[in-house]
């Protein structure tokens, strides 16, 4: 009794005082406690932009309608920031890329990265053990079953996981409204890449004289320029080696997603 | 009576029947000796030769870069035709100096023995270093380094390694057989240099022909040769002290926090050529072995060798080789082709028929602590792996992830074919990364 009444009258006395806009901020946030914003949780960016430390667009899978929910309960303007997604730049699954050897140990891309550098021999390219599968919140990854990771444009929300979690550095981030993509990742001569891998940029220059303002060429690989890339598409069927894919028109080989031709539908 | 070990272990195979009566031979140079700059533990060697420089055997090629790295030296006499990145024995390609050899194979004039008696501690030391004497049961960590322990921490008691646990190598057994007086004078070199007062030669039950000849060699000194019971990791050097000694190295420590030094007995061998002749460490015994292998051999192998010379040295292969590994079927390395060169710690060469690699899928762990009861360190093998698995580093920390030894135990005996060294590997390199961030 005598306990309970000192403990209800400490929670009186010590009770934290929690400012209501924080806890308005924690019923818009997604939930899903990706860290994408750099701060510990939902509720750590929540009591951070309140306290005016976080900008109120720096949480990537809310999008733009979570920006507008917290300009509204901070009474600021609405700053979106444009819609980035996370696209794996590699189409060398274990029947289209050469292996150097045969890896029998732990199934995770960063134990396997270990092991001399990775069996897959192009060292730019997707291992295929499916750690950034495991770790995406949202779902949003899958394995084919020659072993390529494949992302879902709609599914991203553009949290960067996956990129911390990669060994190879293959994924990257890109505009949303980009779909043109040149799906590689090696930096090695066309005449090495085409010893590995059926479907690796030889650096052959064809789709820079296609559209040039498209693409960049760097180490013997072809880059889009997101700025410039209205016309990239036209590029896709002059590619020597089909390395060059329109996400909007379909994904890589073995991937289930489904390619969504209306570049302002949301939903997968 | 009873035979000394430690607690835990396992009883592979040996398979050692297969070279351990082959007297060493010298294996014949190839054309080509790439020699990679890290070939030890610690800052690799700086190249200090140019492409077209023409260079003597044992000339320094590569210099030392802070206390522990050791120089580099050429294995034969030559030109310098390249300074690249090779294939090496760990997997990457990394530095190397590539010297065709001029068949002449002529010493450089610059190297000085001496008699190790009228040298002092420091001096014999210094020599050490400047040969490049690293480890060589395979670890490569550099001698001179262990020569010189702090003051306050006095070796009494000096441990040679002629265990030799790994199954298939006999490299050790027959240095022991054939090139007894080389590793005894070594044992009293670094006797010297240490000032210990008991000296033992741990060798493993199933060389009794080396025990026996050493026992006679060591009748009239105070040289102790320990016969210890066939026992894989018999011959880590931790398991070792425990055996020969009784005395367990602390968690996290080092053997000379129980006051005991640890030296393969090859490395004995190449102490005295680096003293008595002043000779660097440019070769070593290497067994190659295995079942592909048309004829098993002990050879006499320069450092540099290419992987696929040493291949056709000894009859070439009988079949496609289902696994390549250098050194051990334990703790040695898979390599990927034949490419790769040998190095200061290239114990043997390993080639094995597809048949004989395990290729198990992995199942769910049925908690039966095989793994437990086999581990040497007293470790829970299983729960760190589960650990590092999850990426739970300060959990795997605290199961004493750093105090494992990679000694495969834990794999070779699980029922369910789990990677568990593979995972405290990668458990104990997260716990590294982390020490470095923070």
């Amino acid at each position: 009794m005598i306990a309970a009444i000192a403990l209800g009258f400490a929670a009186k006395k010590f009770a934290v005082e929690v400012d209501p806009r924080e806890l308005a901020a924690m019923e818009v946030l997604p939930g899903a406690n990706c860290g994408a914003c750099g701060f510990p949780g939902c509720a750590g960016f929540a009591k951070a932009v309140i306290d005016g430390k976080a900008e109120i667009n720096q949480c990537p899978p809310g999008g733009a309608d979570v920006v507008a929910k917290l300009a509204r309960i901070l009474g600021v303007e609405a700053t979106t920031a444009a819609r980035e997604v996370a696209v794996v730049l590699c189409q060398g699954d274990n029947q289209k890329a050469k292996l150097k050897f045969q890896y029998l140990g732990l199934e995770d891309c960063n134990a396997a990265q270990k092991i001399a550098g990775g069996a897959k021999a192009c060292p730019g390219g997707c291992l295929g053990l499916g750690s950034c599968e495991r770790i995406c919140p949202f779902d949003a990854i899958e394995m084919t079953a020659d072993g390529l990771a494949v992302i879902s444009r709609e599914k991203c929300t553009g949290c960067k996981k996956c990129i911390a979690v990669c060994p190879r550095n293959v994924i990257r981030m890109t505009p949303y409204e980009s779909t043109t993509h040149v799906l590689c990742n090696s930096n090695d001569k066309g005449a090495l890449v085409r010893k590995y891998c059926q479907i690796g940029c030889i650096g052959c220059h064809i789709c820079k004289k296609t559209v040039p303002d498209a693409y960049v060429i760097e180490n013997f690989l072809a880059t889009v320029v997101y700025e410039e890339d209205a016309d990239a598409a036209e590029a896709i069927d002059k590619c020597p080696t089909k390395c060059i894919c329109d996400f909007s028109e379909g994904y890589p080989d073995g991937s289930i997603f489904v390619a969504v031709k209306d570049d302002n539908s949301d939903a997968a | 009576m009873k035979l000394k070990t430690f607690k835990g272990g396992i009883h592979p195979p040996d398979n050692k029947q297969w070279s351990e009566h082959k007297a060493i031979e010298d294996c014949p140079l190839p054309d080509e000796l790439i020699v990679p700059l890290s070939q030890h533990i610690g800052a690799p060697a700086v190249a200090c030769v140019e492409v077209g420089q023409q260079v003597a055997k044992g000339q320094e090629i590569g210099a030392a870069k802070g206390f522990v790295s050791v120089p580099v030296h050429a294995p034969t006499s030559g030109e310098v035709v390249a300074i690249e990145s090779r294939p090496h024995p760990g997997g990457a390609s990394l530095p190397a100096v590539v010297i065709r050899a001029d068949g002449e194979d002529r010493w450089s004039g610059d190297l000085q023995g001496a008699d190790p008696s009228s040298l002092s501690v420091e001096e014999i030391v210094e020599k050490v270093r400047s040969a490049g004497v690293v480890g060589m049961g395979g670890a490569a960590f550099p001698a001179h380094v262990k020569m010189s322990p702090p003051p306050e921490k006095p070796i009494r008691t000096l441990v040679f390694n002629g265990v030799e646990c790994e199954p298939y190598l006999t490299a050790d057994h027959r240095m022991m057989l054939e090139e007894t007086e080389r590793v005894l004078q070594g044992v009293a070199i670094l006797q010297y240099v240490y000032g210990a007062e008991r000296v033992v030669i741990g060798v493993e039950a199933n060389k009794p022909d080396a025990i026996a000849l050493l026992q006679k060699e060591c009748a009239d000194n105070p040289v102790e040769v320990m016969p210890l019971e066939v026992k894989y990791p018999q011959g880590a050097e931790k398991q070792l002290i425990s055996a020969a000694t009784g005395r367990e190295v602390p968690s996290g420590g080092l053997p000379m926090d129980v006051g005991v030094a640890v030296h393969n007995v090859s490395s004995a061998a190449a102490v005295t050529d680096a003293v008595m002749l002043g000779r660097p460490l440019i070769e070593r015994i290497c067994t190659v072995t295995g079942p592909a292998i048309r004829e098993p051999k002990n050879l006499r192998i320069r450092i540099g060798m290419p992987l696929s010379h040493l291949v056709g040295v000894c009859g070439g292969l009988t079949e496609e080789p289902g696994k390549i590994i250098l050194g051990g079927p334990m703790m040695g390395f898979t390599q990927a082709g034949l490419d790769a060169p040998t190095t200061r710690g290239t114990s043997g060469l390993l080639l094995l028929r597809d048949e004989d690699v395990a290729k198990s899928p992995e199942g769910p762990c049925i908690r039966c602590a095989r793994c437990v009861d086999a581990c040497p360190m007293n470790l829970l093998p299983t729960t760190i792996a589960a650990y590092s698995r999850r990426d739970l580093v300060a959990e795997a920390e605290e199961y004493c992830a750093m105090d494992c030894i990679e000694c495969g135990s834990c794999s070779y005996v699980c029922p369910a074919c789990l990677p568990l060294v593979q995972s405290i590997r990668y458990g104990k390199a997260a716990v590294l990364a982390k020490k470095r961030n923070s």
